[in-house]
């Protein structure tokens, strides 16, 4: 299968502004590649280069070498975004509009006509349970249904990626649960779906591929049963994996 | 460039949905009022005295709104983190800069139209005298040189990371503008090279912002601007507002937004 997101030797280093600290090596010549149709999880340790390769992949950041690739387009350009839809880690919306205005706003960036855009929104906030707040201004939501919102947003181009920040970050177990049917009924459709997750159980039932990254470097690549191999649980070959070993005092 | 006014569309409805902005516009509307209805000294002429006030008022306002508004939009931007949901859509980043000059100068254009109509309306009430064309020369005019503010502003507001020390600056920089501008080149005839060639450069290369102020047009009821000059001087404007955009985008396409 041809992949629809593809890095190749990616190396991102941030230089620091105060001279003692020097270059910091966030990536390593990543190579990841995804394929359409997979839900693959991109699991690693708080500053091993997740949210880094999240910044390629979107643009945010250059790449000091290497490439990434959406869709065989380089990600610098910005038609590679087209077909894809983003979650970011926490909201971060315009407060001031309301769920359909947001909708409207990015559905206009992706050039959908009014038509879609009248078809599409009642959809997409049936789907994440926001119909009764719709007209509500963001600011107005709780945590839940601000992430919601989110979800929704990066659906309105009905995009064939989706690329997910950490999507049950701060949520409670019902958030948690929606955002997870969400993600199965995603998959259930065809479309490929690329996140970033520290709960591993979530990772488990519903990833088909993961990567686990650690100090900018992949070490594992593979299906749920490749990488557990022979522990128990996902979670115990994540941690042996990133060379975690427990204190003998615990 | 349907990108464009979709970024521009949501400028504007910030703007309006704001309450700093009402405060500002609602004041000095009262303000104006006020003053052109009192009749000091009981002197008819006075009120030449109170329109020369009134309009520095709208052009002090109008500053205000147009570099306080246009200074946070980027900075906001990216301390409240919307810029990330944003460019990670098919949105190049000059489009989203164009975006943001362009609503920010619409809204400076509605805030103008709603200051001279309602100006218009009460100096015409008092004098019985309708000089639309002058009202019209000097509102565009008017409006061009806030393109130019607002671009600039906006160029500020990519190279210095907080809002407030932008806006600070570009007051300080369009006020010296304003007021120094005009009497650099006779300030360079009394100095000593090389730096008789510095405030010469100085003075060619900066927007000439006073050209703009054409109050006494309206003030006064002066003839006409050559509709030649007027249409040059849209022009000029014009060209600083390509030069600091471009100067913009060239800067923010170079910046990581992590």
């Amino acid at each position: 299968m041809t992949p629809i997101l593809q890095t190749q030797k990616l190396r991102v280093e941030y230089r620091s502004r105060e001279l003692r600290q020097g270059t910091k090596i966030a990536l390593h010549g990543l190579d990841l590649e995804v394929c359409a149709g997979e839900v693959f999880g991109f699991l690693g340790p708080n500053g091993a280069g997740k949210t880094t390769t999240m910044n390629v992949l979107l643009g945010f950041v250059p790449p000091t070498s290497g490439s990434a690739s959406l869709f065989g387009i380089d990600v610098r350009q910005p038609i590679s975004r087209q077909r894809i839809g983003y979650l970011p880690e926490l909201t971060y919306y315009y407060k001031f509009l309301t769920a359909e205005e947001l909708l409207r706003f990015y559905g206009k960036i992706f050039g959908l006509t009014r038509a879609e855009m009248d078809k599409r929104i009642p959809e997409l906030l049936k789907l994440v349970e926001l119909e009764h707040a719709a007209n509500r201004p963001i600011k107005s939501y709780s945590k839940g249904m601000q992430q919601r919102a989110g979800l929704a947003q990066a659906l309105i181009n009905n995009p064939d990626l989706l690329v997910l920040d950490e999507p049950t970050s701060g949520l409670d177990p019902l958030g948690r649960m929606k955002v997870r049917e969400i993600i199965q009924r995603l998959k259930n459709d065809g479309k490929t779906v690329f996140f970033s997750s520290h709960e591993l159980g979530e990772v488990e039932s519903v990833c088909d591929r993961v990567a686990i990254v650690h100090q900018g470097e992949l070490k594992a690549v593979g299906s749920v049963s490749e990488v557990t191999g022979r522990h128990t649980s996902l979670e115990k070959a994540f941690l042996e994996i990133i060379g975690f070993q427990s204190s003998p005092t615990l | 460039m349907n990108n464009i006014f979709a970024v521009a569309g949501v400028v504007i409805k910030e703007l309006y949905r704001r309450k700093d902005f009402y405060v500002l516009f609602i004041v000095t509307i009262l303000i104006c009022l006020v003053m052109a209805s009192v009749n000091i000294f009981n002197d008819a002429k006075i009120v030449r005295y109170l329109k020369e006030i009134c309009l520095l008022l709208v052009w002090i306002s109008s500053l205000v709104i147009a570099i306080t508004t246009t200074s946070r939009q980027i900075p906001a931007e990216r301390e409240n983190r919307t810029l990330l949901p944003l460019l990670a859509k098919p949105l190049t980043r000059s489009q989203l800069v164009l975006g943001k000059f362009l609503g920010c100068w619409l809204a400076c254009g509605l805030t103008l139209l709603c200051f001279y109509v309602f100006f218009g309306a009460l100096s015409a009430s008092r004098e019985h005298h309708w000089p639309l064309l002058n009202y019209f020369q000097a509102a565009v005019l008017h409006w061009f040189m806030l393109g130019v503010v607002v671009a600039m502003t906006l160029l500020g507001s990519l190279v210095f990371a907080a809002s407030s020390s932008n806006s600070t600056i570009c007051f300080v920089v369009v006020g010296s503008i304003l007021f120094v501008a005009r009497h650099l080149d006779q300030v360079a005839l009394t100095l000593r090279e090389p730096l008789r060639t510095v405030i010469y450069s100085i003075y060619f290369a900066i927007p000439h912002l006073e050209l703009f102020d054409v109050r006494d047009l309206v003030i006064h009821s002066w003839p006409l601007i050559s509709w030649l000059y007027f249409s040059l001087a849209l022009l000029y404007a014009l060209g600083y507002v390509a030069v600091f955009l471009t100067a913009a985008c060239l800067v923010f396409r170079r910046k990581a937004v992590n």
